[in-house]
């Protein structure tokens, strides 16, 4: 399964799947959360949904000097947090900037493709996608 | 309270030496939940029953969030208190965009900016900061839409951050100029964006992604799912997603209390093209939200237009509206069609004016020019009529522009011009800040007057109005209307939009706040939210409101309302019992 941006168009901002995805990591807030909505330049312009693509060969993964990050099955990375050094090399090596960081333990938030944000999406701008075959 | 939550933190900003410091106020917090309960409080503690001039530096800019912001959905909005250079009173607003999600995740519940700058300065709040930014350069820029540009580009903390900035009209200290946030979000009315300006203060950009605390997390995410599925559940989503409040236009005008003309007409003959129908059809580009809102409320149109000098060269220009604007500078000044709305609404963003002031402002000056009370010599040339757009496009810049003592005085509203020219009958406006658009019957007047922002928000006359079409007895109307603003007092501390107001019942508030760790009864509830009201009413008399002879202007009793013609004898009665309730006689 993997998470996708299916229509960008239809997003209005309301930014229910950043915190959904904190509730999923056990927090309210928005400080643990792998998913980020943000203005494409200003609120005329409509917005940018900035969320891990699952990537068959991951920029974060090359980069991760300890193991942390290894290749999750159908894209994406699996994160092993206890092999984490928290160097950062992965948040600069994503072109797109979907590494996220958590600063109050300095290590890498990478969306799990769980697909709890697209419950909260009322406007159909998140879709959980199966792998094809 | 949770003991780790950062609700309690209040920042104080000094503007004078550029100062600031966070002090602890769980006590404050305790007593008064957040939000507007805090703010009053706030505002007492720095005016106390001084007397002070709103434009001096003594007088503080209060923002606030409550306890369920960024923690529940549809908690989306953040209250400012302060003394209104517009009414000379009680000033209070509200505003969502991302305001009230960043303050509460930058780890503050409320901010008391201080003092007065001597060069023009916009601040950032990041991190348990405060940095006092030169804005020189910015200070005078002729758009407001370019200043919200600059600011976006030369800060950090997109999409976790919000935005606040006044355009000309603040700088120039227009009575009625507001405060934008997010482009298309504002502190709109009684005037913060002059107090801005007093302060030489441009703007405020304040970031936060912090977490927050909850009791039980699997309590937390019962009742969060439990709202989330009212909010997008059909009707909520219907009333106000899909036509947005202009869905409003076309049953008012039905109705008969769609005030146009400045209300010497309840019907407009161009109706529908100003409707939420023609607009969707027509000009919608894009649907916003605030954080952390499902609902979607905020509507854009796209207008595009030919540059008349350039073959083959077009602007896109991307403009809310709403019901208010729509009324206010469209049926109220006569404009028949989408067009001429959007490019007088896209003046007034430029600007960064309270649109409903100024639609009423304007209004008023064509019936008095209409009617002589006016010169031509005093308006400089302007041609006031009814659908007009370009002379009121004009006459906006002129009001910022202030150039001659005809637009000083309307650049203070129609309260203060009226008084200098004639013409009072006709100048709507209730304890000086000028009419919401609903000339529904008794209760929607009489709300906006006893409403301690005199917004229609604030009690909803116009809606029992709607309900109820019998005559109620005076002493039940002031008790319904005084209880639904006790009620309301305690959604604008959590901060609930009012959009909501069905879904947060007393039940469920109780309830959310239990993961807050505050337990309050239902019942305990509603008492504070009358304590709240009353203290805003001390505020209100101590600066000389007088509310049981509060000036309401004749041209409420001239216009037929939906229930016939308004009897002013039953108005100043409600009023009395009004007095009655909130002075605790």
């Amino acid at each position: 399964m993997r998470l996708s941006v299916s229509d960008v168009e239809k997003c209005v901002g309301c930014q229910l799947c950043m915190f959904a995805c904190a509730r999923r990591h056990k927090e309210a807030g928005l400080a643990r959360s792998s998913i980020m909505v943000k203005s494409a330049g200003g609120m005329s312009n409509g917005f940018r949904v900035v969320v891990c693509r699952a990537c068959e060969t991951p920029s974060c993964l090359k980069v991760c000097p300890t193991e942390a990050l290894t290749l999750r099955e159908g894209g994406g990375v699996n994160f092993d947090a206890s092999k984490c050094i928290g160097c950062g090399n992965c948040q600069d090596a994503c072109p797109i900037g979907a590494v996220f960081w958590d600063y109050e333990i300095e290590k890498p938030m990478i969306c799990e493709h769980c697909g709890y944000c697209v419950q909260y999406c009322p406007h159909g701008v998140l879709s959980l996608e199966k792998e094809e075959d | 309270m949770l003991k780790n939550d950062p609700l309690s933190n209040v920042l104080y900003i000094n503007l004078s030496d550029k100062s600031f410091y966070i002090k602890k106020r769980e006590e404050l917090f305790e007593k008064y939940i957040g939000g507007t309960g805090v703010a009053i409080t706030l505002l007492e503690e720095e005016i106390g029953d001084k007397q002070i001039d709103p434009l001096a530096p003594e007088n503080p800019i209060i923002f606030a969030v409550g306890p369920l912001n960024a923690l529940f959905p549809m908690a989306s909005k953040t209250v400012a208190m302060f003394k209104s250079p517009h009414t000379g009173n009680l000033g209070e607003s509200h505003c969502g965009g991302r305001s009230a999600v960043s303050i509460r995740l930058a780890g503050l519940g409320a901010i008391v900016i201080r003092g007065r700058s001597d060069y023009p300065v916009y601040i950032v709040i990041d991190n348990n900061k405060v940095y006092f930014r030169d804005a020189s350069a910015i200070w005078g820029i002729r758009s407001s839409f370019t200043v919200g540009k600059i600011l976006r580009e030369n800060e950090k903390g997109s999409g976790y951050r919000t935005i606040m900035r006044i355009g000309q009209a603040g700088e120039q200290m227009v009575s009625y100029a507001s405060v934008t946030t997010e482009t298309y979000r504002h502190f709109g009315r009684l005037g913060l964006g002059a107090v801005f300006g007093s302060k030489m203060l441009k703007g405020v950009v304040i970031s936060g992604r912090h977490s927050l605390p909850v009791l039980d997390r699997i309590t937390y995410n019962k009742i969060y799912n439990k709202i989330y599925k009212e909010t997008v559940n059909q009707d909520i989503m219907k009333k106000y997603h899909d036509l947005g409040t202009p869905q409003n236009v076309l049953p008012l005008n039905e109705f008969g209390g769609l005030p146009t003309k400045n209300l010497t007409e309840r019907k407009f003959e161009f109706a529908e093209k100003l409707s939420g129908e023609h607009f969707a059809e027509n000009y919608l580009g894009r649907r916003l939200a605030c954080s952390h809102c499902p609902v979607g409320c905020i509507h854009i149109a796209a207008l595009r237009e030919p540059y008349e000098d350039e073959p083959y060269f077009y602007k896109t220009s991307m403009i809310s509206y709403d019901y208010e604007p729509i009324y206010a500078i469209g049926t109220m000044l006569g404009l028949n069609n989408a067009e001429d709305f959007l490019r007088l609404m896209d003046t007034v963003e430029v600007m960064g004016m309270d649109v409903m002031s100024t639609g009423v402002t304007l209004a008023w000056a064509t019936e008095a020019y209409k009617k002589n009370y006016i010169s031509k010599q005093d308006t400089l040339g302007i041609n006031f009529e009814w659908g007009d757009v370009a002379q009121y496009m004009e006459a906006t810049k002129l009001i910022v522009k202030q150039p001659n003592d005809f637009y000083k005085a309307l650049a203070k509203g129609v309260e203060y011009a009226s008084s200098i020219y004639g013409g009072e009958e006709f100048a709507l406006a209730f304890g000086r800040n000028e009419m919401p658009g609903y000339h529904t019957g008794p209760a929607s007047h009489l709300g906006y007057l006893i409403g301690a922002r005199h917004s229609h928000l604030d009690n909803a006359g116009y809606s029992v109005d709607q309900k109820i079409i019998e005559e109620i007895a005076p002493e039940e109307l002031a008790e319904m209307l005084i209880k639904e603003e006790a009620w309301r007092q305690i959604l604008s501390s959590l901060v609930i939009c009012f959009f909501a107001r069905n879904i947060y019942k007393p039940s469920v508030v109780s309830d959310a706040l239990k993961v807050s760790d505050i337990n309050i009864s239902e019942d305990k509830l509603l008492e504070l939210g009358m304590e709240i009201f009353r203290k805003k009413y001390k505020f209100k008399f101590n600066n000389g409101y007088d509310l049981k002879n509060a000036r309401i202007p004749e041209r409420v009793f001239e216009t037929e309302s939906p229930h016939g013609f308004i009897k002013p004898d039953y108005m100043r009665n409600v009023l009395s019992f009004a007095e009655k309730i909130l002075k605790n006689e």
